[in-house]
């Protein structure tokens, strides 16, 4: 009887089954299907988004005719360039303002919205988060008709009280106000939807102790709410740091870069430069400037996104 | 002790304080909704003007008497006149079909994709995955224009099925990331059952995953299609002739001519156009959320 | 004909941690078996070779004759009842039940005559079009039995499916698992962790500890012939007593000195086997349940001790009383009713005919 403990039996290794061809074995296995449903993903990434990267950085090397390469040429002739330099400063003053702006409104906004019960917050949420809903070019295209010089309603309603007209979008610092002020309204309710997502996970129990503990609202701010957010509030900021930073709806529609080149972000500057004037590779040079903002955040995203991850067990 | 009791039993002071506790509760919740009710108004401002002009006649814009904010001979006019207008109608067409087009295509290759990645472990999957959510970083300002040479030299420029090939990568990066982390919290044993109840894996997909994920699979839907509808650099960078413009360009390249704004007419085609994203949002509220904080917050 | 034979199975993982170090075990056919050990032992890693979900790193399975190794799990005419039930939440009772014959397109009649047959065993009539979320634990488990029942398959293999679930309903499940296997009678492997499971539902148990098999043998025969120590200790609660002593000559057989004071006579039939082992030490083993308070057993090879107790347990039915001998804490059983205090002395009857001898170096009972 085979009772008892381990029996080496006398079988040979493994009587091995007949094997079909190596390609038929690859085929069957499951790793390869993983690959093969993953393949349209890597076409995409790697057409479509990898190689038009490279393409451009070898373009913005190239010289306008894009026949002989010309190093950094096309950047440091952009780099001359006055205009050039006010992209830089319009690109870093909005994109830094503005997510500032939208992070602390949001988050604002957010804990509002926690104060309120639940049951509510889903009405309220429902309009606060049209702003993001309508296509950023069309939203843009009404605030252009409401900073128009002639037609512009607040400017009525500024009149109205006594005050002088603005010049919105005609003088350099009043446009960019608006710049401002219209991805404000775009992007604030992100920021708030993302807050308070987050606010809604930070254990009561947490503000209880505190309380007990003997703080304030603020100070229940300060040593509960802000560190357990620190994760969401870095990656919220670094992302829309990199989504605002290469914005071009709002900068075209308002400004298309005026007046007089003074509000042009690096898309528009590209677009203008690329498409318009046709110097391809001088375009391409404008938009690769944008590669090293984003390439920080990004690693930073990666690193709070993987942080998360480990809290989360 | 009952709290009421205890509050009777105390001293006048501290029922003084309990008592303006109570009031300060009281006031930071009417607070919140005066507050919130504030930044609704702000916000809803544009659309509001959207609207108010949309049904003005061009005679009442330009004659700019009374308050703007409000119309005071309102009209269909300009809604009718562009819903007769073939330039529009083409536009609005061009936008539902290539959208269609992208979200079936974005979310079949996003669907399989994530499906691999979350739970078909190969050579590089990890690499992939982390990969795939970079490309969502780069944005599209940085790939246009060397896309203008690859669509040139494929023949697509001008063509409204460029789109096709290019609104893909907005949208299929972030549709594999929220389908990821659905799938990922699918649990293990599910799919062991079915393999011996004798699912090979794309029965497995099919019948169980997507059902399951169902959510997930709407708000990657959701996303997509808002991203193609929405879309403005990509049309303007490559579509040069109004047949094959979509609404976003159509209505800001085309309907904008010279110095004569047609406001009226303006403001309601971008009604009209910003309506379906808006619709979808309204009765999807939900699942359009999810997608939303699907991305950052599902670790 | 074996319906179920593992032989040589060897699984390591990566990293070289070697799970299951050399299976062999022949089942038979309508044979209900119980794969019972503690975690990490093996057992449900076998489990999943048998199924198909692991790989083998070597050895063979085969099952109904057939060598299944590289054969997939839906074609090895297996079903699997999980710890969690995995029922898919999208799909009622029914179709959770019908998935794998919808899947191998059986006609629609023979799937609805098998569902109910299934239904009717298990007592899932009315539950038949709700879906998991609105079942209870017990019910879902039974959905999970149902949706292997339905296959017909050669084998059922349970990998602990009444560990989630809380102690009572464990019991009443425990009894309908068994009822199952005797109306339907299909070959069972079942792995768990709780001895009393394997005992009460098996056949035959096969003990497992770190990757092999101490022993395989019907429930009374791992009660009461253990091969080792790890055996002897892992069946049975509560757990068997084991007291370091000394085998010494007296008379002319043998005794066990536990202590100065303490020294049983070994029953003289087990005096030759045991000779070998005379002045060296070893271990005794003696379950609680030999332990009990002063009576005629009817037997001879019964001693009286007087031990002082530390600690007793009224459980009711039966009191556990602990004491010292030399250093070791000691578990005996004895009668609700007999006078048990802490702090006093209480004699106790030892019936020495269900002792081990067992050697301490390599934990085998002589």
């Amino acid at each position: 009887m085979a009772e008892g403990t381990i029996s080496i039996t006398a079988l040979p290794a493994a009587r091995i089954p007949a094997r079909r061809s190596p390609m038929r074995r690859w085929l069957g296995h499951r790793s390869t299907m993983g690959f093969l449903m993953a393949l349209p993903l890597i076409a995409v990434v790697g057409g479509l988004v990898v190689y038009p990267g490279i393409y451009a950085i070898a373009l913005s090397l190239m010289d306008r005719r894009m026949t002989h390469f010309v190093g950094l040429h096309n950047f440091a002739r952009l780099l001359e360039r006055n205009t050039f330099q006010l992209v830089i400063f319009q690109s870093c003053l909005f994109a830094i303002t503005a997510v500032v702006l939208k992070a602390i409104i949001g988050f604002a906004l957010a804990h509002l919205m926690h104060n309120i019960p639940t049951r509510k917050q889903r009405a309220f949420r429902g309009f606060l988060l049209i702003p993001w809903v309508i296509p950023l070019a069309l939203s843009t295209l009404v605030w252009w008709w409401l900073f128009d010089p002639s037609y512009s309603a607040f400017n009525w309603a500024l009149n109205k009280i006594g005050l002088a007209s603005v010049p919105w979008l005609g003088q350099p610092w009043w446009a960019r106000f608006c710049m401002i002020w219209v991805n404000t309204w775009f992007g604030t309710p992100f920021f708030m939807i993302m807050y308070l997502a987050a606010l809604k996970s930070v254990p009561e129990q947490l503000y209880e102790a505190a309380a007990i503990d003997g703080a304030s609202a603020i100070q229940k701010l300060y040593l509960v709410t802000l560190p357990m957010l620190r994760n969401v509030i870095s990656i919220t900021v670094l992302f829309s740091l990199i989504v605002t930073f290469a914005n071009f709806d709002i900068v075209r529609i308002l400004t298309n870069g005026g007046p007089l080149n003074t509000t042009h972000m690096f898309a528009t500057y590209a677009f203008q430069i690329g498409i318009q004037s046709g110097d391809i590779p001088l375009g391409a040079a404008v938009s690769l400037f944008m590669l090293p903002i984003l390439a920080i955040a990004s690693y930073f995203i990666l690193r709070g996104i993987t942080q998360r991850s480990k809290d989360a067990y | 002790m009952s709290t009421a009791s205890a509050i009777a039993a105390a001293p006048p002071s501290a029922r003084r304080r309990h008592a303006s506790l109570a009031r300060q509760r009281r006031w930071a919740l009417w607070g919140s909704y005066a507050a919130l009710a504030v930044f609704i108004l702000m916000f809803l401002v544009p659309p509001f003007y959207m609207l108010m002009t949309s049904l003005k006649s061009s005679a009442e814009i330009s004659a700019q008497t009374g308050n703007p904010w409000i119309v005071h001979h309102p009209t269909l006019q300009n809604f009718i006149y562009l819903i007769h207008y073939p330039p529009f109608r083409r536009y609005f067409w061009n936008s539902v079909w290539v959208t269609a087009c992208v979200v079936t295509v974005s979310m079949v290759i996003s669907v399989l994709a994530a499906f691999s990645l979350a739970r078909i472990k190969f050579w590089g999957s990890n690499t992939l995955a982390t990969g795939v959510f970079l490309t969502y970083l780069i944005p599209e300002s940085l790939l246009f224009i060397p896309l203008f040479q690859v669509l040139g030299a494929l023949g697509l420029i001008n063509s409204a099925a460029c789109l096709v090939l290019v609104f893909p990568t907005l949208a299929v990066p972030f549709c594999t990331w929220i389908m990821i982390g659905y799938f990922s919290s699918i649990p293990k044993e599910l799919d062991e059952a079915a393999l011996i109840d004798g699912a090979s894996w794309m029965q497995i997909l099919l019948k169980i995953f997507i059902p399951v994920a169902f959510p997930g699979i709407i708000a990657a839907t959701i996303f997509a299609f808002t991203i193609s509808w929405g879309d403005f650099l990509y049309p303007l960078a490559y579509l040069y002739t109004a047949n094959q413009m979509t609404l976003t360009v159509g209505i800001i390249s085309d309907l904008i001519r010279g110095d004569v704004f047609e406001w009226g007419k303006i403001m309601a085609a971008a009604l009209m156009a910003a309506a379906p994203p808006v619709l979808v949002y309204a009765f999807l509220m939900d699942y359009y959320v999810a997608g939303l904080t699907a991305g950052a917050t599902k670790g | 004909m074996s319906q179920v034979s593992l032989r040589s199975v060897v699984k390591a993982f990566e990293g070289g941690v070697q799970a299951v170090k050399g299976i062999d075990l022949e089942i038979e056919d309508e044979e209900f078996v119980v794969l019972v050990g503690p975690s990490g032992c093996g057992k449900s890693t076998t489990l999943r070779m048998v199924a198909g979900l692991e790989e083998l790193t070597s050895g063979e399975i085969w099952i109904g004759g057939g060598l299944v190794n590289d054969v997939p799990p839906r074609d090895r005419d297996i079903a699997m009842v999980f710890q969690n039930y995995a029922l898919y939440p999208h799909m009622n009772v029914f179709d959770n039940m019908a998935f794998g014959l919808k899947l191998r397109k059986f006609p629609v009649a023979e799937i609805k005559r098998r569902v109910d047959k299934a239904a009717g065993i298990l007592h899932l009539g009315e539950l038949l079009d709700r879906k998991p979320k609105a079942l209870s634990g017990g019910q879902r488990q039974r959905v999970a039995m149902g949706r292997a029942i339905v296959r017909d398959p050669k084998v059922f293999l349970f990998d602990e499916p009444l560990s989630n679930l809380d102690a009572k309903l464990r019991v009443d499940m425990r009894t309908e698992i068994k009822k199952v296997h005797q109306t339907v009678r299909t070959t069972t492997i079942y792995v768990t962790h709780d001895q009393v499971e394997a005992m009460t539902l098996a056949d035959r148990v096969v003990v497992m500890n770190q990757g092999e098999i101490e022993q395989v043998g019907p429930p009374q025969e791992l009660y009461h012939k253990p091969l080792t120590r790890f055996v002897a200790g892992f069946i049975g609660s509560p757990a068997m007593n084991f007291l370091p002593c000394r085998l010494q000559a007296a008379g002319g057989g043998l005794a066990i000195r536990l202590s100065d004071e303490i020294i049983l006579p070994v029953p003289p039939e087990r005096t030759e086997r045991y000779a070998r082992y005379k002045d060296q030490p070893v271990t005794l083993g003696i379950r609680p349940e030999h332990m009990t308070e002063l009576r005629d057993h009817g037997r001879p090879n019964v001693v009286r001790i007087e031990p002082v107790m530390d600690v007793i347990e009224p459980m009711g039915m039966e009191t556990l009383v602990h004491f010292w001998i030399d250093g070791t804490l000691v578990c005996g059983r004895v009668d609700p009713a007999a006078p048990a205090n802490a702090g006093q002395k209480m004699p106790l009857s030892v019936d020495l005919n269900h002792m081990h001898l067992i050697e301490p170096e390599d934990g085998r009972v002589v």
